[in-house]
């Protein structure tokens, strides 16, 4: 029988062989002119000296000269590794300064994230039903809001002349009973002036500590949801106590998450940019005690109009973070 | 196709397109991309202190030009001028006409992004003597030449609150006669009234930096790119502020800082030194309850200086069609005498046009400033500010001059030493 119009079959404008191809490329297009692109550029880059302003035919050549300038090994006497001269001089040079810096704040505003967000979320999972979301939203606030905002408020709260801490702390410093001021002692009677070097890398961490703290008691928090009630109620049968149940029921089914969690955090504080920035007017405070390598990458891009440093600066960076995160992989990563 | 051939073929893709980008065609095709929608309309890239001016602009010409649209493209200051360095370079969504910062001048300049103005068709050195003398040379690459021409200028100026002065028993004649004299006279207002004389002591080496220069040379470097930093003009700058905090005379407050406008509301400054357009902004937005409680003086020491100033140019990629119209809005903006007396009008943005600078609105008082007659003051400033040679490398020299400059006043560093240690880090930086 011949085939009528209606059911010959119709050509086929592509064929099975490349419809996969073409239904999957746009992603691996779109990858590739805004991921792999400005990826391998940053590295074809981070190869040359170039201003950012000049024509790209202007770049010059420089090889690993860039890199070998961020690192400014150059005069270091390695023999004094073990004396404070030594790391001294380390931190007088700037890419060493900023990692250190971000290192710093990284730890001091990490670490308490999670040793705070790990109980918070087991005492909201377990103290809270109906009001869980609502508390829960109050620790997540911060997270979602512009960080920008954040940082202003925090300024004018610690403001040396017209800062609200400043009036509370000096308020109770200051406070006399009978011609005597009790807490004159363990408060300071003068306001305190926090730009000060020895303090800026502290309220850098705290800002950054008081903003993710609620993001982790959310991931812990969903994490908790996911643990068997059968092991609690079984352990309660033996006769365990909450802290017991804690340490060897809660925190081992955590494990996957806690890993998740700190990997995130490290990733995002090694990346660390906004907060410092903005606290410090983009200067990273009196002696660049708060400035971070994103910072500082900023500083060689912008400041000293030097593009192919600056993405050396990126790619040592990623260096370090790669290194981070697979150290993290071989302590934290559950074991199958 | 095998995995490892895609991802061999996508590698080979991505380099041919870094080698096109890198090549002469591809950025000369890139140079055709630009933000205008048609050849009757021009794009005004700005930022928001410039954005004001533009839009009188923009309903001015539009009464002399109907023909053409002009269209303003604004972003915050720090990103204009961000977006402005990557954009000159690529050549992609180029406006037509980019204001710009004279903190930004020297290094857009020195990159040879910016069309040359001293060039035909422009030729626009022959109007050098229509604009205060300091502006061309700012404006001008080593080598000669005019990446830009200005708009409005900042004559520097010293602002004081008369009524603490007078509580203070100290002059105005005792502000300006000599530094030493306007220490002397923070320390009385200081102890009379608990005012600080500065938000910030790093106002006084910035002022000595820049009103000390030699002639032909930069605030930073010499004619050859030597850090000029380590010299008793920097040295004399640093000891300056250093006095005046350890007198306690300033309150260590960063301008533009909430805590910097706080400072101006509750009037514990007695006195600022900055551009002429500071007394704009605080009457209009800053501390306008203080409205007749401020004077304007000439600068202690009765030196002269440059505080900001901004500049147009044309991006040398923007294709050659355009460029007429573009030239034609900038010296609109630059040289038009109406135009220039209502930017001075609707934003206190101060004319760098002489002609607009006498004009007789410039005899009528300020009211913010108790009626003082203000502006004859600064037009005689600007006729007396030198003109340091503007370099590409100034924003590394100042950052670094200003991070050891708070090592001196913060942490006691001796000046030879924070001096010696800016030489060579700026050294360092500018890879010398």
């Amino acid at each position: 029988m011949q085939p009528t119009e209606r059911n010959r079959p119709r050509k086929r404008w592509l064929s099975k062989k490349w419809a996969p191809y073409v239904f999957v490329s746009p992603f691996f297009i779109l990858f590739a002119i805004f991921g792999l692109f400005p990826l391998l550029f940053s590295v074809y880059v981070s190869l040359f000296r170039w201003d950012g302003v000049s024509p790209l035919s202007q770049m010059k050549w420089e090889g690993f000269g860039n890199y070998l300038y961020v690192l400014e090994l150059e005069g270091l006497d390695f023999r004094t590794v073990f004396t404070q001269a030594f790391w001294q001089d380390v931190y007088s040079r700037d890419f060493w300064r900023s990692l250190y810096n971000t290192l710093w704040i990284g730890v001091v505003a990490g670490l308490p994230q999670h040793l705070i967000a790990i109980p918070l979320a087991v005492f909201i999972h377990t103290q809270f039903r109906r009001a869980r979301n609502g508390i829960l939203a109050i620790y997540f606030l911060p997270f979602i809001t512009q960080t920008v905002a954040i940082v202003l408020v925090f300024q004018a709260l610690f403001s040396a002349k017209f800062g609200v801490i400043n009036s509370l702390l000096t308020g109770i410093g200051q406070w006399e009973v009978a011609g005597f001021a009790p807490f004159s002692l363990m408060f300071p009677t003068e306001p305190v002036d926090w730009a000060r070097p020895q303090k800026t890398p502290w309220i850098v961490a705290f800002v950054v500590w008081w903003r993710y703290v609620g993001w982790n008691t959310v991931l812990y928090l969903a994490a908790l949801q996911t643990i068997p009630k059968d092991l609690y109620e079984a352990a309660r049968v033996d006769g365990a106590s909450p802290w017991r149940q804690f340490v060897h029921i809660t925190l081992p089914q955590l494990r996957p998450m806690i890993f998740f969690a700190v990997t995130l955090t490290l990733i995002g504080n090694l990346q660390l940019f906004e907060e410092p920035y903005v606290l410090t007017a983009g200067t990273g405070g009196i002696g660049q005690v708060a400035e971070t390598s994103a910072m500082y990458m900023l500083r060689v891009a912008m400041t000293d109009g030097d593009f192919g440093t600056a993405s050396a600066v990126a790619w040592l960076l990623f260096m370090f973070v790669a290194l981070l995160t697979w150290m993290n992989n071989r302590v934290l990563k559950p074991k199958d | 196709m095998s995995q490892r051939t895609g991802l061999i073929a996508l590698l080979v893709a991505t380099c041919a397109l870094l080698g096109a980008c890198g090549s002469q065609d591809a950025q000369t095709k890139a140079a055709q991309s630009v933000l205008a929608k048609s050849a009757n309309e021009i794009v005004v890239a700005s930022y928001p202190a410039l954005d004001e001016g533009i839009k009188i602009a923009i309903e001015r010409y539009r009464k002399i030009r109907p023909d053409i649209t002009v269209r303003l493209s604004s972003l915050s200051f720090g990103d204009h001028h961000n977006s402005l360095t990557t954009g000159l370079a690529t050549g992609v969504s180029l406006p037509d006409v980019v204001a710009i910062d004279v903190g930004y001048l020297g290094r857009l300049i020195g990159s040879g992004a910016l069309e040359d103005l001293s060039q035909p068709p422009y030729n626009a050195l022959q109007y050098r003597e229509k604009v205060f003398a300091f502006t061309m040379t700012q404006a001008s690459p080593r080598g000669g030449g005019l990446g830009a021409m200005p708009v409005d200028i900042g004559p520097g100026t010293l602002l004081y609150r008369k009524d603490i002065i007078d509580k203070a028993g100290v002059s105005e004649a005792q502000l300006i006669e000599s530094w030493e004299s306007y220490i002397d006279a923070g320390k009385q207002i200081k102890s009379r009234t608990g005012a600080s004389l500065v938000p910030n002591a790093s106002s006084l080496s910035d002022l000595y930096i820049r009103a000390n220069v030699k002639s032909g040379e930069g605030i930073y470097f010499d004619s050859n790119d030597r850090p000029l930093v380590n010299t008793p003009r920097f040295e004399r700058a640093f000891a300056l502020a250093k006095a005046a905090r350890v007198a306690g005379l300033d309150a260590k407050m960063a301008p533009w800082t909430t805590e910097w406008f706080e400072g101006f509301k509750r009037g514990t400054f007695a006195t600022e030194m900055s551009g002429a357009w500071l007394a704009g902004h605080l009457a209009n937005y800053i501390a306008p309850d203080s409205r007749g409680l401020w004077r304007a003086a000439p600068l202690p020491n009765r030196v002269y200086a440059s505080w900001g100033g901004s500049y147009y140019g044309i991006p040398k990629k923007l294709p050659d069609a355009r460029k007429k119209a573009a030239w034609e809005f900038i010296r609109y903006l630059s040289l038009d005498r109406g135009m220039q007396l209502a930017a001075l009008q609707g934003l206190d943005a101060y004319p760098s046009l002489i002609e607009a600078s006498n004009d007789s609105f410039f005899e009528q008082p300020v009211a913010y400033l108790g009626g003082q007659q203000a502006r004859l003051l600064w037009r005689e400033a600007a006729k007396q500010i030198p003109a340091p040679e503007v370099n590409r490398l100034d924003p590394i020299a100042a950052q670094v001059i200003a991070a050891e400059l708070e090592k001196v006043l913060e942490l006691d560093k001796p000046i030879k030493d924070a001096l010696a240690t800016a030489e060579r880090v700026i050294s360092r930086r500018i890879r010398r």
